[in-house]
């Protein structure tokens, strides 16, 4: 087995881990990039719709757009980057275990990030288990990456962004989307996403809820019920709706397995997907030199995920020693409010407040171990 | 939730199951786990976890942040022994 050493090991070649890079080597420091995939840029070449925002976080451009430029930049920079490589493991707090292709290897790296992602909910009912029921996450995959349409005939489970981004765009790929049910009370996305699917015709069903798939080996159709304020099934509101792909748009949770594994502590805050690893304004962990960045650190969107990847980069570069303090403390405080604008309005208060209390529990858990 | 409804695709492991794990005394996904196979599937609980962390939840009345997930072991994702072996035919 080869024993590689470098300055910067990052786990992810998505929004998070491709900026992080980008920023480490760009002030000059030896960055490996580890992604499990053939492809890198993470969720970003599923992205066929323009982001919002600002212009200093891309908006007006699409999401694979984004993804060629951070591509681009990564090259410029130095970075190496390392596909179909998968990190299994953490060791002594600064070693990953590799197996890319058939080659087995480890890395000792002096600063490690982990931007690992996230992954989808999942909603357990009856039938639930047939082929047809998937991810809407992977539903987009199969569309927007693969060109494979995953059925014709479509209900989505949540009205979140991400429900209504992939209806509107399985609508383009030739889909027929029959309904998007949603729990709760009120749509969960942006009014702008809405409206675009209610425009095409597509009944949006608040308080509503998926009983069961049935089918004989795979989805034919979905009994869809109303749900009362207490979250009961009205009863006699059952409906059958023939489908054969039920798309589940439940939310997302971090991939934390290596930051439990490399010891990081925990805290609990559901907004952000449940528990996610402490870190400091710095997005370093409990454990001396390792970071987080991105959706592991509780879930946002995709140009949060840049800007705590930013911030992740400059940080180690710091840590290292390759920027002067000053110029370091600027470059990180601009990041810093970058994000602040992004947790900012109806939909970005809420995770401001909560990655407040992520560090507040950093500081907590840093004061009552140095009180031992 | 009807008993049949399969939680943990990987292993088919029922919501019954898990009840009737929680019933026998556990109070931990890893105590879920060990009775009933939740979680040791291909995915390696990543679709079912957090599932059998809100029925524990639910059922023990423990708070939602005191049901920590199983303890996680290297390696995260499946690799063939073969290569860490050193022959990865076998």
């Amino acid at each position: 087995m080869k024993n590689f050493e470098t300055e910067v090991a990052i786990i992810g070649a998505g929004s998070a881990g491709l900026c992080a890079g980008i920023q480490a080597a760009n002030a000059g420091a030896k960055v490996m990039i580890f992604d499990e995939n053939h492809l890198p840029g993470g969720q970003l070449f599923k992205q066929i719709h323009k982001f919002f925002g600002s212009r200093e976080h891309r908006a007006g451009i699409r999401g694979y757009e984004i993804g060629k430029q951070l591509l681009d930049e990564v090259e410029k920079s130095g970075a190496d980057v390392h596909l179909n490589s998968v990190v299994y493991g953490i060791f002594d707090g600064n070693t990953l275990g590799v197996v890319e292709g058939d080659n087995h290897y480890s890395v000792k790296a002096k600063k490690i990030i982990i931007a690992s992602g996230g992954k989808e909910n999942y909603l357990p009912f009856k039938g639930s288990t047939l082929p047809g029921v998937m991810g809407a996450g992977a539903a987009q995959t199969m569309v927007n990456v693969n060109r494979v349409l995953p059925g014709k005939e479509v209900i989505m489970v949540g009205s979140g962004n991400v429900g209504l981004i992939v209806s509107y765009q399985l609508m383009q790929a030739g889909a027929n989307v029959k309904a998007i049910v949603e729990a709760a009370p009120s749509i969960g996305g942006y009014g702008v996403h809405a409206s675009k699917i209610c425009r095409a015709g597509v009944p949006i069903k608040v308080r509503h809820t998926v009983l069961e798939a049935y089918g004989e080996n795979e989805v034919e159709g979905a009994v869809v019920a109303e749900l009362d304020e207490n979250w009961n099934v009205v009863p006699g509101s059952e409906q059958n709706i023939a489908c054969d792909t039920i798309c589940l748009a439940v939310g997302l949770n971090p991939m934390s397995e290596l930051a439990y594994i490399a010891g990081c502590e925990m805290t609990y805050i559901p907004l952000l997907g449940g528990h996610v690893p402490m870190h400091d304004e710095n997005l370093e962990t409990t454990v001396p030199g390792i970071y987080v960045a991105g959706d592991v650190t509780g879930v946002e969107e995709a140009s949060t995920a840049m800007e705590e990847g930013n911030l992740a980069g400059i940080s180690v570069a710091r840590a290292l020693g390759l920027i002067n303090d000053e110029e370091g403390k600027e470059i990180a405080d601009n990041f810093r409010n970058r994000m602040l604008n992004l947790r900012s309005g109806a939909f970005g208060e809420g995770r401001r407040i909560a990655k407040a209390t992520q560090v507040e529990a950093f500081n907590e858990f840093q004061a009552k171990e140095g009180a031992k | 939730m009807d008993r049949n409804v399969i939680i943990c695709r990987c292993q088919e492991v029922t919501y019954g199951e898990i009840l009737d794990a929680i019933a026998d005394g556990a109070t931990t996904v890893d105590g879920v786990k060990k009775r009933t196979r939740a979680g040791m599937g291909l995915c390696q609980g990543k679709t079912c976890q957090r599932r059998v962390q809100q029925i524990i939840a639910s059922q023990t009345g423990q708070k939602p942040e005191d049901v920590l997930p199983a303890t996680y072991r290297v390696p995260v994702r499946p690799i063939r022994m073969g290569v860490i072996g050193g022959n990865k035919d076998e």
